[in-house]
């Protein structure tokens, strides 16, 4: 298990390399971080010269991404062009961006996985094909529509919530915002979990299960239950990630201070530090996420676990 | 994003209790005709409601994308200012826009953005992924170790954070940076089934047998490997191409995806946006043909994956 | 009489139609008696089996007549709470295979012990030992230290062993065995049907013994019946049958199976399929494969007739096919 473990980490380590490298060069051809340094008007050509030698814009960009990465690991994040430290912009960012995802896998967790267990067992059903037809309307309709229309209805038309999150974004507020961010990932999970529970359901040691005579509720929970949730677990650990990154939108409308706003920022301004900064961060996360997903799954299914 | 390929637990039968006259021995099989994977899948599609639907709004999308002036003879990007937000009116079912466009006509002309953007994005990723895939998963060894690797790290990154990251950078108003993109980080996912499947079938009988009477490499790939390993690619293929239209709507409405002239339900969704609590036809026009189109796919997807997969059932 | 099967008939619902799997099945089976129940896959042996346990999928399967009756109640009209006290407790099954039929993610003394505390309520500290000491009977080495190992890091046989072993927990008064050997080698069929034949005198179990195979019959079985298209085509002592059947079908198993003492003959086969269980054929469902058939079996459903000695034949020819 030990050595597992440690093997995954060192595959990531050229998954993120190769990850981070990608950005800093979409970034670096982001255009001039200094053009738009000096507002309107042009930069005169000494102050340019200087900043491009403070920022060490001047120097081959391998060069500049190894002295970022070195940076990066002693904590240091850069200071985005306005002065304001990006350690500082994730100090305030990311607690938001993280209460908004575990919100959303709180949901996911909840409704997907008691949704699709309800349909599993009773496949075929009114119950299942209408939930299920429901599933796909979700899917199909595009996260920022969902939340445009859950804003509209929720917070404008029947004012249950306030249709955009105070400054602090307190737990209460964020769940709208949460479901809207979970509605997609919800839907998969429900459809996850219901095939694997059909799919499970019908199997040998499940008919076992019912020969040695144990209750229905034995046989569902203890045996049923902990071989279909591993698929199900696998997703939403990888979904984790995918989660904070497709936090930008519901973000932006719901005017949510978190990750995906200061990243929108980053990039209206073209604050190189603050955009490579945060997505450096998501990556990791992504990939520890994963990580912890495979090691999850290696304790839930033993057949990994000796493989 | 595509459902999750389930995992199945290594050597699980299900027992086919469901279906009798597989589970009840031979003699069944002489019931009907046998037919191939393909036409059996023909033969279930035309008799599913689902897929009959679906595959018929599409090619309602697919005609109004071709001639869209056949329902809608406005010019989209004639507009009157004095008409802004109006509701509908005669001649002008869906009612205006902000700038005092016509919405009906505006969403009749957005399906063909929508339509070039989700198929040529969805053949740049089947035809890429397919390739590298199918030379990975053939060839193994060092080919799958660099190519896997490289799909890993497109993998990481986040697609609306990508999308955010690389396209504010290419600007302009033609749909190639955007097709080019969702290629770049939409391949990996083809890529990995198309592998998966190319080392299941590698292991087949016949196609050891193929390689022991001494057939050429690319013989036992063209001839045995790729029509086996193409029904997976086409499903997830299907499906893909929905998300990559919604996708294009989203990063539209982040500002990163296609700009105006271009007529599009994203651009039109996230202009409309401000104006949701006044207006909310200017919003929900564009969005609802986006969400059928979408659900088209992903329904049609769904259809021709069950009828492939006869073990589903 | 432990179990009696009185008139059991099981239908599937399918796309095409209606499919009778069992027919008015009827057998019976002494405590301590092993009853061997042949037939080619399809003929309804197995879904008579899971039917008299209480595990069929319903729907699609729907029991449309008959009576189980064990230990004198009916079983079929049981609340299945009560039912689910006599399954695995008084009545266990073995499946045929034994890697899909045990729970991949839970070790093997879990497994095991889970018998013991939901029948026996006991704890589970005392039910793992009586894992363990379970493993130790049915000859798996190291018991002790491979309670804790789950089912894909043992080998087929040993496997096998363990499913055994689940069945034989309780002590319950009759064991199905399905198909119980098919999955394995040759050299360890033999031995788990020794184990099997020895705890079951041990404990004085009866048995159901269902299987394809002759060969594995012949030594274990006290009687037979033979099965096809959903019925009971006869029924006999082992040694009877074998020394003179009285139906073709079964002759034409026996003709079919090598045998040295008729060696460089041509091998007898059966000609044609077994029946499409949606369409099973008028009268004698074997008719059209029968070398006897005459016009009475392809319009008269033949009764099982008494042919004394315990014999019972669903043949209108039972007679000329005994004088052989």
């Amino acid at each position: 298990m030990g050595r597992y473990a440690v093997r995954r980490l060192l595959q990531m380590i050229p998954v993120f390399a190769g990850a981070t490298l990608l950005v800093f060069l979409m970034v670096h051809v982001m255009g001039d971080p200094v053009a738009g340094l000096c507002g309107e008007r042009q930069c005169d050509p000494a102050t340019e010269a200087r900043l491009r030698q403070e920022f060490g814009l001047d120097k081959p960009v391998w060069q500049q991404y190894a002295t970022y990465m070195a940076h990066v690991f002693t904590g240091d994040f850069g200071t985005a062009f306005n002065g304001q430290k990006v350690i500082d912009l994730m100090a305030s960012a990311f607690p938001v961006t993280i209460r908004l995802t575990l919100v959303a896998v709180v949901f996911e967790v909840v409704i997907g996985v008691a949704l699709g267990v309800v349909m599993g067992l009773r496949r075929g059903r009114p119950v299942d094909t209408s939930v299920l037809l429901l599933t796909l309307v979700v899917i199909a309709v595009p996260t920022f529509v969902t939340g445009l229309l859950a804003q509209l209805v929720f917070g404008v038309t029947w004012k249950l919530v306030q249709p955009s999150v105070s400054f602090t974004a307190p737990l209460d507020e964020l769940l709208l915002p949460g479901l809207v961010l979970a509605s997609v990932s919800l839907a998969y999970v429900t459809r996850l979990t219901r095939t694997s529970i059909a799919e499970n359901a019908r199997a040998d040691y499940v008919r076992t299960a019912v020969a040695k005579g144990l209750p229905r509720h034995r046989v569902i929970t203890r045996h049923l239950l902990r071989n279909s949730l591993i698929p199900v677990v696998t997703f939403i650990g990888t979904d984790i990630g995918a989660l904070m990154g497709g936090a930008i939108v519901t973000e932006r409308i719901f005017n949510i201070h978190g990750v995906g706003f200061q990243l929108y920022q980053g990039i209206l301004r073209q604050n190189t530090q603050t955009v490579v900064g945060f997505v450096t961060v998501l990556i990791i996360v992504f990939l520890l996420a994963n990580l912890l997903v495979d090691l999850l799954y290696a304790v839930l299914d033993p057949r990994i676990r000796y493989a | 994003m595509p459902e999750p390929q389930r995992t199945c637990p290594a050597g699980a039968v299900v027992a086919t209790l469901e279906k009798p006259p597989a589970h009840l021995g031979d003699g069944a099989s002489t019931a009907r005709k046998p037919r191939g994977l393909w036409s059996d899948a023909w033969h279930d599609l035309r008799r599913n409601p689902v897929f009959v639907v679906s595959a018929l709004v599409i090619l309602f999308l697919l005609a109004i994308a071709a001639w869209p002036s056949l329902i809608a003879s406005r010019n989209p990007l004639s507009c009157d200012l004095a008409l802004a937000q109006e509701g509908a009116r005669p001649g002008h079912p869906f009612g205006f826009n902000g700038q005092g466009c016509d919405v009906y006509t505006r969403t009749v002309h957005g399906a063909r953005t929508s339509v070039v953007v989700g198929v040529l994005a969805t053949l740049g990723v089947a035809v890429t992924g397919s390739v590298l895939g199918a030379l990975a998963g053939f060839f193994g060894g060092a080919w799958d170790a660099v190519l896997s690797r490289i799909g890993d790290v497109f993998f990481g990154i986040p697609v609306v954070l990508g999308g955010l990251v690389l396209l504010s950078v290419v600007s302009g108003s033609t749909v190639w940076p955007v097709i080019g993109f969702m290629v770049l980080l939409g391949w990996p996912q083809i890529s990995r089934i198309a592998r998966g499947s190319v080392i299941t079938v590698k292991q087949n009988d016949y196609v050891q047998a193929a390689r022991a009477l001494g057939a050429s490499p690319a013989r036992i790939l063209l001839r045995h490997i790729l029509p086996n390993a193409v029904a997976p690619v086409i499903v997830v293929a299907t499906i893909a191409l929905g998300t990559f239209i919604a996708l294009e709507a989203t990063l539209s409405y982040l500002g990163v995806g296609l700009k105006p002239p271009t007529v599009s339900w994203g651009i039109d969704i996230s202009d409309a946006s401000p104006y949701i609590r006044n207006s909310p036809h200017m919003l929900l026009w564009p969005a609802g043909a986006l969400a059928v189109t979408v659900l088209a796919f992903i329904m049609l997807g769904d259809a021709v994956r069950d009828a492939l997969d006869p073990k589903l059932r | 009489m432990l179990l009696e099967v009185r008139d059991l008939s099981v239908e599937f619902r399918t796309r095409d139609g209606i499919a009778r799997a069992v027919n008015g099945v009827g057998f019976g089976v002494d405590a301590g008696e092993t009853l061997a129940v042949l037939g080619e896959s399809g003929s309804g042996k197995s879904v008579t089996a899971q039917a008299v346990m209480g595990i069929l999928d319903t729907p699609p399967a729907r029991i449309s007549a008959g009576e189980v009756l064990f230990r004198g109640r009916d079983l079929l009209t049981l609340p299945e709470e009560r039912r689910r006290g006599i399954r695995g407790a008084e009545m266990a099954m073995i499946f045929q295979d034994a890697l899909s039929s045990l729970n991949p993610v839970l070790s093997v003394g879990a497994q095991l012990g889970e018998m013991f505390t939901v029948h026996r309520g006991m704890s589970r500290k005392r039910a793992r030992a009586k894992a363990i000491e379970l493993m130790d009977r049915v000859g798996i080495p190291a018991a002790e230290d491979r309670a804790g190992d789950y089912p894909h890091q043992f080998s087929g046989g040993m496997r096998q062993r363990v499913m055994i072993a689940m069945a034989l927990a309780l002590e319950p008064a009759l064991i199905i065995a399905d198909e119980p050997t098919t999955a394995l080698d040759v050299t360890v069929q033999a031995q788990i049907m020794d184990l099997l034949a020895e705890l079951r005198r041990e404990l004085d179990t009866a048995l159901i013994l269902i299987t394809h195979d002759l060969g594995v019959v012949a030594d274990a079985a006290d009687r037979i019946a033979v099965m096809y298209a959903g019925r009971i085509v006869e029924t006999a002592p082992v040694r009877a049958l074998y020394k003179a059947p009285a139906h073709p079908y079964t002759r034409g198993l026996l003709d079919s199976v090598p045998r040295l003492d008729r060696k460089g003959r041509e091998l007898y086969a059966i000609k044609g399929l077994p029946p499409n269980p949606l369409r099973v054929p008028s009268g004698c469902a074997f008719h059209p494969r029968c070398p006897v058939a005459r016009d009475i079996c392809r319009t008269d459903e033949p009764p099982l007739f008494d042919a004394g000695e315990g014999r019972h034949s669903a043949c209108h020819f039972w007679r000329e096919t005994l004088d052989g």
